[in-house]
């Protein structure tokens, strides 16, 4: 009996290392987080000493005015950008989906941006939005038009920050878009020729439709990642001028380094938390839901 | 239907020369079928009719209208590939309707159009499935399905059953076979099997490196091969090929060689001068022989060593051996023998094919 039940367990013991690992290295910060936001705790006192408030940093945040503005500039950045960038590397994928010369070079100049650390994007995109030795405003002075306040004026700053983002992460859809085009079946889009489909049509009936699934997990893991986004803003505007670029995380870090107000830092981190929950849970779902259907599809197949 | 004509195309990728030019005639309303071992330039010559490979050079002409530069869709076209290539995310009779909506055409129309060819082929109940949810044989037939739809003048197959299994694809031959009787259309077929090329095609174009071999009818094909590769290709079992050695006894031409001598026949003698002493290639079909009777002394004749027997129903496969080769022979069934011993075999002298040794050419 002993040697059965032996056997049986062999496999949980080989798993119970990682398994040991996973709690510490990953559901203890998160524990650790979750009951930190139940505290009002300043970063001088050991957490033991912290006062427990329930609920209440949880119902102070949701009628704080700048947290909702944070909610609010985080919801519109992470949407805009994604959108743009769905829009932009879907678009190049399609253009440079073909057999032209230099391609691959061009392919490879495209992801480049998303190589660089994010800090490193940063500096580069505040020097060249500087506003008067910034390559870009030098540019439209010689041109003869009016300088932009780039980061310093409050309705252009998102927009500023915005254009980086895009700038480093279209090549992220762009490749995994390409990647989707490229495994496309060759004979219908072939076929889709012959019906006498034209280039457009070719787009719209087959080749997006086709691509559906990837894209929709490619913007899901963009938008989840556009959520969190931090050192880029950090470094261009430190969330100014006012809160206008402000996005949740770096109210967070805010929150915890300049306020030291760590439990409401830790609260307002579990509501980005669920929103990513969300988020991920919608992911998880859909990949679930398509699979349930490929499933069910063989096996109408199989039956003939 | 157009009358289709290519004119000296030819197709090179880069300097890689695929197809040197080539001139083809096909007749309008017939049914030509393209055939040939893989890499021999018959899915290119049909993808250049159909649009989707570039003409290196040359032009194809439907009549009197050069369509070398059109687009497929301008070209009146329909296409049934090797591997289907429906549109996985519509269903079935969007699949078959799509060219039609694409030509803003009325919705009644396309549904009444739709339902016909779906009725024709069988395929009504499946109209609202999407094609994962179908077997190889049905895509199959949605795929021809949507062709029909089209109404177009000319229709293209690219190897349209060779992903099926044996049963099926023999079953889809003879529909198609069918259609071929019932449609007035010009029907070019692309295939790599000789049996799918000699039960469908009026006409049959043997192609190999890029080259046309031969074309004709499959009798032509079968009983006049131009070449050596033509006759070993047309036929099943494959044509048997001996070395040989021509030689003239008392006005009579010998071919001999290893393990045989057979006397040819009359017409041959004249139409080769002075052919003694000249290498040539010997072409037997595996069906031309038959076990010897006495009164076939002194005729073509063959000692035969049989190896093994293959019974396959009414026909008979033996492997046998011929000094070091290896001769295949085809028999009745209910034909006696003694495997493992040697045997006499008559071959009729007129069904013995001489090719050139060098040029293999049949002479």
């Amino acid at each position: 009996m002993g040697a059965i039940t032996l056997g049986r367990m062999t496999p949980y013991v080989f798993l119970a290392p990682a398994a040991a690992f996973m709690i510490v290295g990953l559901l203890y910060p998160i524990g650790y987080m979750v009951y930190a936001s139940f505290l009002d705790w300043n970063p001088s006192q050991r957490i033991g000493e912290a006062e427990w408030i329930g609920l209440r940093n949880y119902v102070n945040l949701l009628q704080d005015d700048a947290f909702r503005e944070s909610m609010f500039v985080t919801l519109k950045f992470a949407s805009i950008v994604v959108s743009l960038e769905m829009l932009l590397g879907v678009g190049l994928a399609l253009l440079l989906d073909r057999e032209i010369r230099g391609v691959a070079v061009l392919r490879t100049i495209f992801i480049l941006p998303m190589m660089i650390a994010p800090i490193v994007v940063g500096l580069m995109w505040r020097y060249m939005y500087h506003p008067t030795v910034g390559i870009f405003n030098r540019t439209l002075e010689d041109w003869g038009f009016q300088p932009i306040p780039w980061l310093s004026d409050a309705n252009w700053a998102l927009t500023s920050v915005i254009i980086a983002d895009v700038w480093q992460w279209t090549p992220f859809i762009f490749i995994l878009a390409l990647a989707a085009l490229q495994s496309l079946p060759r004979s219908a889009l072939e076929a889709a020729r012959i019906d006498g489909a034209s280039a457009w049509q070719q787009i719209i009936y087959v080749k997006l439709p086709l691509m559906m699934p990837v894209l929709i997990v490619t913007a899901l893991l963009r938008l989840i990642d556009a959520f969190k986004v931090l050192e880029v803003i950090l470094v261009m505007t430190n969330g100014g001028p006012g809160l206008s670029t402000e996005i949740l995380a770096l109210r967070v870090y805010r929150t915890a380094s300049e306020f030291r107000e760590l439990g409401v830092a830790a609260a307002m981190s579990n509501y980005l938390l669920m929103l990513l929950l969300v988020l991920t849970v919608a992911m998880f779902i859909y990949n679930k839901v398509t699979e349930a259907r490929a499933a069910r599809l063989r096996q109408m197949a199989e039956k003939g | 239907m157009p009358r289709i004509r290519f004119d000296s195309v030819a197709k090179s990728y880069g300097s890689t020369q695929v197809l040197p030019p080539f001139d083809l005639d096909l007749d309008d309303g017939e049914f030509t079928v393209l055939v040939g071992p893989s890499g021999c330039g018959k899915s290119t010559t049909l993808r250049m009719l159909a649009g989707l490979e570039v003409l290196s050079s040359g032009e194809i002409w439907f009549d009197d209208r050069p369509i070398s530069k059109l687009e497929p869709k301008d070209r009146d076209i329909a296409m049934v590939f090797q591997d289907y290539a429906l549109y996985p995310h519509m269903n079935i009779a969007k699949n078959m309707s799509f060219a039609l909506r694409l030509q803003r055409v009325p919705k009644a129309t396309i549904d009444e159009k739709v339902s016909r060819v779906a009725t024709m082929l069988g395929i009504e109940h499946l109209l609202l499935r999407k094609p994962g949810e179908l077997s190889g044989g049905q895509r199959q037939r949605v795929a021809m399905g949507r062709a029909l739809v089209r109404d177009s003048s000319t229709f293209l197959f690219d190897e349209p059953l060779s992903n099926l299994d044996a049963k099926l694809r023999s079953k889809m031959r003879t529909e198609l076979a069918e259609m071929r009787n019932t449609l007035d259309k010009n029907m070019v077929y692309v295939t790599h099997d000789q049996v799918e090329a000699m039960t469908l095609g009026d006409r049959i174009v043997v192609m190999a490196h890029g080259l046309i071999q031969q074309q004709g009818t499959a009798e032509e094909l079968f009983k006049q091969p131009v070449n050596r590769f033509v006759a070993g290709f047309i036929g099943s079992p494959t044509m048997n090929f001996l070395n040989a050695e021509l030689a003239e006894h008392d006005g009579v031409l010998v071919a001999s060689g290893d393990g045989f001598r057979l006397p040819l026949a009359e017409p041959l003698r004249h139409r080769l001068d002075n052919a003694s002493g000249r290498r040539v290639i010997l072409g037997i079909r595996p069906s031309s022989f038959r076990l010897a009777t006495p009164e076939d002394a002194g005729g073509s004749e063959m000692e035969l060593f049989i190896k093994v027997a293959e019974f396959l129903g009414a026909q008979l496969v033996l492997v046998t051996r011929c000094g070091e080769q290896e001769l295949i022979v085809e028999l009745e069934s209910s034909t006696r023998f003694q495997v493992g011993s040697a045997a006499v075999f008559a071959v009729p002298s007129e069904d013995i094919m001489v090719f050139d040794e060098t040029t293999e050419l049949r002479l």
